[in-house]
């Protein structure tokens, strides 16, 4: 293993987001206030609850998920297409580093950003309403496990993208719509049973039912579904990059 | 001793069809400057991408120091430092992050003393905290060139290290290869401006269309191949040159007042002994001599055209 590299990519990436402290914590900040507002404070309180749970409360989980999946597809995509734009990538293709050793300083440097951002995400919420987390354990575990999985798909991304238009353009054409329709801000059987079927095909739905899960111990589909669901998700990106290594896949040319 | 890179029936060709190398086998020895001289277009960038990992060849091997640079590319990698042809670097690190970043990114541990030493070598000590964005070209080079001596490597590849750079840059460069040369590092350059080749090198590979034409220490390369040219000052002007002379390769000045003489150093006989004694029976008298010899400029268009 070569740690001074994954060390040093790490830091590298590290230092990026702190100089772009402001807007990379500013902004989710944001718009988490504006969620409580529209969602917990003006329309949340005409909305029973839900399995026991004020409508505020009840939507915290999904909007931790919706930055969290957003956050670590951008950043990882972002972490690795930079190179490739400016050039600098030579360097991390010429360097006696592994696509092991290149993915985790990556993927962990993404990941740890959209973990800090979720808890950050989670402390703005307990502004708003009063949070109650019932298995603590298996709420990290969901925040990492899809951190990690979905800064690996971000990865994938970054690797694909051969302009801005294409790095954005995932997150804002798919990860976007599914986490709204994954059921951040309702319970999937509040929709008409077809609807709920359709839903199931949502891998983001077994995100946010899991991770409710962990807080108030209400869920939509079984928990057990929901981490295989993750973990399944996560081998399929660890091949995929796997494969992109071992061809040199949109890296060598 | 054994060959630092050793290349081996190296081809490549790209997704697009284009093979832009052609079994190409070529050793560098051990500390010396080798360059590698073509036009654009050539295959130069292609060559070194597949020796440093960034190109993958369609077949052959290359080994850097016995070690292969596909199965053994983290031992092989360690030793090779990398400056390539574009200025890629980031905005906003300072000088000296980006070059502790690349001795970690190469696997060796921290060492501020030798970050210190190869950016007072390349007069960036001073610009040591200053944000890469605000250098100047030629500072841009410098720093590529620090990054990869960060890792202490045994060769060094500077791809067109002075393309469209000023002539006084130019030396600057010419004076820091020397300097590197005299640490041991083995350097080996690209570039199509044959003074450079000239200048620098030890040994001279021409390149042209994927294949390597030649390769020849540069001293011999001048021997072998340089044209000599014998310049005649003539007593007094000819109209012609004689029908006695026409199996000579003369030519007559504008001014016809001299005779040049071009001839291969290369053969055995350079028949300068038979056309002064035929000068002489024809009559022509001469009051001074001059050889001149060609410059690689001249033998790489001979070369280049020969192969076309
Ligand atoms: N990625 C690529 N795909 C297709 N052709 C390429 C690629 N890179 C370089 N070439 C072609 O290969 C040839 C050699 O290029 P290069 O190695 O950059 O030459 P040099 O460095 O000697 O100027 C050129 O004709 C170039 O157009
Ligand atoms: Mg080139």
């Amino acid at each position: 293993m070569n740690l001074h590299a994954i060390r040093a990519i790490y830091r590298f990436e590290m230092n990026r987001t702190g100089r772009t402290l402001l807007q990379s914590v500013l902004a989710p900040v944001l718009s988490t206030t504006l969620y409580f507002v529209v969602f917990g404070a003006a329309i949340g309180s005409r909305i029973d609850e839900i399995g026991g749970v004020s409508y505020g409360a009840f939507i915290v989980p999904g909007l931790v998920m919706l930055s969290l999946l957003t956050q670590s597809v951008t950043n990882a995509a972002f972490g690795i297409y930079f190179p490739k734009f400016t050039g600098t990538i030579y360097e991390l293709l010429s360097a006696p580093v592994s696509f092991l050793e290149i993915v985790i300083a990556y993927v962990g440097a993404a990941a740890t950003k959209s973990i800090l951002l979720g808890v950050i995400i989670l402390m703005t919420a307990t502004l708003f309403v009063p949070l109650r987390i019932a298995h603590p354990g298996w709420m990290i575990a969901f925040l990492v496990l899809t951190a990690v999985t979905f800064s690996l798909f971000g990865f994938i991304i970054g690797i694909w993208a051969d302009g801005f238009e294409k790095l954005q353009i995932v997150p804002l054409l798919i990860i976007t719509p599914l986490t709204f329709l994954g059921g951040s801000f309702y319970s999937i059987d509040m929709l008409p049973p077809f609807w709920q079927k359709v839903t199931l095909l949502n891998p983001v739905v077994y995100l946010i039912s899991g991770f409710r899960w962990s807080f108030y111990g209400i869920a939509d589909v079984s928990v057990a579904v929901s981490l295989s669901m993750t973990a399944l998700f996560m081998v399929i990106c660890l091949l995929a990059i796997w494969w992109i290594f071992r061809t040199g896949w949109r890296l060598k040319s | 001793m054994p060959p630092v890179l050793s290349l081996a029936h190296v081809s490549k060709t790209y997704d697009s069809g284009f093979q832009a190398l052609k079994d190409v086998s070529l050793e560098i020895e051990r500390g010396e400057i080798f360059a590698l001289l073509g036009p654009n277009g050539a295959g130069k960038t292609t060559l070194i991408g597949i020796i440093c990992g960034i190109v993958k060849a369609s077949s052959g091997t290359v080994t850097v120091d016995g070690q292969d640079v596909v199965a053994d590319y983290r031992a092989a990698r360690a030793k090779i430092g990398l400056v390539p042809q574009e200025l890629a670097t980031d905005a906003f690190e300072s000088v000296w992050a980006t070059v502790s970043f690349s001795r970690g990114l190469f696997g060796k541990p921290r060492n501020p003393a030798h970050i210190e030493k190869v950016l007072r070598d390349l007069s960036l000590y001073d610009k040591r905290d200053a944000k890469i964005i605000t250098l100047s070209g030629g500072m841009k080079r410098r720093l590529l060139i620090a990054k990869a001596l960060a890792h202490e490597p045994e060769v060094l590849f500077l791809d067109e290290p002075t393309a469209g750079v000023d002539v006084e840059l130019r030396r600057d460069m010419w004076r820091l290869v020397r300097a590197l040369r005299e640490t041991g590092v083995t350097v080996i350059l690209t570039t199509h401006y044959i003074e450079e080749a000239e200048e620098m090198a030890d040994r001279v590979g021409v390149i042209n269309k994927g294949e390597i034409v030649l390769v020849e220490e540069k001293h011999e390369l001048m021997r072998k191949l340089g044209r000599k040219e014998l310049t005649l000052y003539l007593h007094d002007p000819i109209e012609a040159i004689p029908e006695a002379l026409a199996g000579y390769d003369l030519e007559l000045s504008q001014d016809r007042c001299a005779l040049v003489y071009t001839f291969d150093t290369q053969r055995e006989r350079t028949g300068i002994t038979a056309l002064l004694q035929d000068l002489s029976n024809a009559g022509i008298h001469f009051r001074d001599i001059e050889t001149r010899e060609s410059s690689l400029e001249e033998i790489f268009v001979s070369l280049v055209k020969e192969e076309t």
